[in-house]
């Protein structure tokens, strides 16, 4: 019983690392590797989510529908976001990213300003259940559970669909793709808005597990980001692998050492794998292939 | 704009002696102003600064060190990201760590002798060790573009974390406490050994001539840097690395060599915070710190030295003046004229001013 209750512990760290790990990173990720930004507002899309999440789920709405209000929220946000500023600067990447800190900067001070320092948050539900003397969150549960879902439908997306197909023909040749008639401009502007609308999904899903301020897309930005420079442009083959690495590295320091080595032993993964594998695991995992 | 040329059209002005020659130095296809015009402008800018304190009380004269201290992480930016082309989101990791290490230093070796002075270079050699490190592992990593923003960014995040949780006792070096959160206190500010009683540095007249004349030396070794080969070579990286490794130039070595001094000069900026306010905290790291300096230099103009001093200076003074009269609204502030800048003036809006005007002077002397 004892090492049936230390296995499921330490799955248990390690679902709930690789969860946090894949649903932050996901809308990063997809706008990394459609459109080569990097997005520094992705914090503040999460927290977009966060607070409609919190908002609509107090205003009586069932939890699931109130966390797709905060995904589509978020989306509609991203997509003026992109039509308003990203969309001109496609060709300048630095330009974007810095852009896209200027509307971080805004976002998370204007919310400040709007909506005071902190705001009522809504509780973890589905309460809690316990393996040997320890009690678990069932929510964390279903946290994994959705990101394995998010990867499952991320990969349906993108490889079982027409909005799939003509992404990744537009990532791949956008001169080509716009040849073939397709509107690459409608895409890029649709792929940033579901990168945004995943940050929301983020934020609404961890919405019931954390304090709500206008700073809490920080928490998120690290893990995303090292997640992503790990893994590479490709989500599958780079992100969502180097999540489950970052996560067993993660949970195994939080597990020793506390939190702050785990996100300490992240960065120094994330250093000595760009050094090793420059390009990230993608990179590696196509060329292991051929 | 000049700073474009490319370093191969340059021809070797004729050798020059005597105090011409230093001058020829300072000048070059990498830096916007030359000749007699430009200097004398220079001079008069450097005399007035130097009146200034007559002029003004001891509390504004302050307030101007105060932005004197910050400009040395935004030239150090300047030369990383505006001419190598590299992009750090994390200058602040080295302020902080400088900070600290002056802090710690400074209280354990005390400030007899002025001693402060022997703090202050440790500071600054603390972060340039650090950020060489940093820059070996990405340079020689190859990781380019946006990926040196983010792992910089990662790194000065998670400094931030660590100094967050040093609150207990035990995170002690010497006889300097941590502190966690609140951060670091108590250190001596820097002093000058005289006879009759030290001169303590801060706040006031005697620390803004030091700032001033630090931030003269800095300048004017930053623009014949530039304008030296190592300048030309960096400039020639941001603009075709892989033309510039063909031509033999190690370009790894040149861009960490750049991204340390990058740093040095981000440390000697912490320091000098330190030594002034004698506090230094974690959130001197933190996220809204890292995005100031990208604003100065962004909004400033980045591809040349000058309008990058000139515009922080400018910017620090007018994020300083709308914190004082509405605080919160200072950052929704920054964060659009960021986002202007970048829409519409790529290139700074000091730089193209300067452009506009050079153009200008050339057009009525014809």
């Amino acid at each position: 019983m004892d090492v049936v209750a230390a296995l499921f512990s330490t799955v248990y760290q390690f679902g709930d690392a690789f969860a946090f790990l894949v649903i932050s990173c996901a809308g990063l990720a997809v706008i990394f590797g459609m459109m080569g930004i990097i997005n520094l507002a992705h914090g503040e899309f999460i927290m977009c989510g966060a607070y409609v999440t919190a908002a609509t789920a107090r205003a009586g709405l069932p939890l699931p529908l109130a966390i797709a209000c905060g995904a589509l929220a978020a989306a509609a946000v991203g997509m003026v976001v992109e039509r308003t500023v990203i969309r001109h600067l496609y060709h300048r990447p630095l330009d974007s990213i810095i852009a896209t800190w200027g509307i971080s900067l805004i976002a998370t001070q204007g919310v400040l300003i709007v909506l005071g320092p902190t705001m009522q948050g809504i509780g973890t539900p589905l309460g809690s259940m316990a393996v040997g003397d320890r009690s678990y969150s069932i929510y964390r549960l279903v946290l994994f559970a959705a990101s394995i879902g998010l990867l499952a439908s991320l990969y349906l997306l993108f490889y079982r669909t027409r909005f799939g197909v003509i992404a990744r023909a537009t990532i791949q040749r956008p001169a080509m793709a716009r040849a073939l008639g397709v509107d690459t401009r409608r895409v890029y502007g649709l792929t940033f808005g579901l990168g945004a609308g995943l940050a929301g999904l983020a934020g609404g899903l961890y919405a019931p597990t954390m304090t709500m301020v206008p700073t809490m897309g920080a928490t998120f930005i690290v893990e995303s980001f090292v997640t992503v420079v790990v893994g590479g442009t490709d989500i599958f083959m780079g992100a969502a692998p180097a999540a489950a690495i970052l996560a067993v590295i993660r949970a195994g320091l939080t597990a020793w050492y506390g939190q702050l080595f785990g996100q300490i032993g992240l960065l120094v993964a994330v250093i000595v794998v760009i050094r090793v594998l420059p390009g990230g695991l993608s990179a590696f995992i196509r060329r292991w292939q051929r | 704009m000049s700073s474009l040329n490319s370093p191969d059209t340059t021809a070797r002005p004729p050798a020059r002696r005597g105090p011409r020659k230093w001058l020829a130095r300072l000048e070059g296809p990498q830096t916007m102003g030359h000749g007699p015009a430009f200097w004398a402008a220079a001079v008069l800018v450097i005399l007035a600064a130097a009146a200034y304190p007559q002029f003004a009380n001891d509390f504004t004269v302050g307030n101007v060190a105060y932005f004197m201290v910050w400009t040395f992480m935004a030239m150090g930016l300047g030369v990383v990201w505006g001419y190598g082309g590299a992009l750090s989101f994390g200058q602040t990791a080295f302020f902080g760590l400088a900070g600290y290490g002056y802090g710690v230093v400074s209280i354990n070796i005390g400030s007899a002798f002025g001693l402060t002075w022997l703090a202050l270079v440790l500071a600054v050699a603390l972060g340039g060790a650090f950020a060489l490190l940093i820059g070996y592992f990405m340079f020689y990593g190859r990781i380019k573009g946006v990926f040196i923003g983010i792992v910089t960014l990662s790194v000065t995040l998670v400094l931030e974390t660590f100094m967050a949780q040093t609150a207990g006792p035990q995170w002690r070096i010497g006889d300097a406490r941590l502190n966690g959160f609140n951060g670091m206190s108590g250190m001596p500010p820097l002093t000058v050994p005289w006879p009759g009683g030290d001169i303590l540095l801060y706040s006031g007249t005697a620390l803004y001539y030091v700032l001033l004349a630090m931030v003269v030396l800095v300048y004017l070794g930053l623009r014949m840097l530039l304008n030296a080969p190592f300048g030309n070579v960096l400039v020639a990286i941001r603009e075709n690395p892989e033309r510039t490794e063909m031509l033999g130039y190690d370009i790894r070595f040149y861009q960490m060599l750049a991204f340390g001094l990058g740093g040095a000069l981000a440390g000697l900026s912490g320091a000098l915070y330190t030594a002034w306010g004698q506090y230094i905290t974690p959130s001197s790291m933190g996220l809204t710190a890292a995005a100031l300096p990208i604003v100065w230099v962004a909004v400033g103009g980045r591809r040349d030295i000058t309008a990058t001093l000139l515009g922080s200076l400018l910017v620090i003074a007018g994020f300083q003046s709308l914190t004082i009269y509405g605080s919160q609204y200072a950052l929704v502030v920054m964060g659009g004229l960021l986002v202007f800048t970048v829409l519409v003036t790529p290139d700074g809006l000091v730089a193209t001013a300067m452009d506009r005007i050079g153009r200008l002077s050339r057009k009525m002397r014809r």
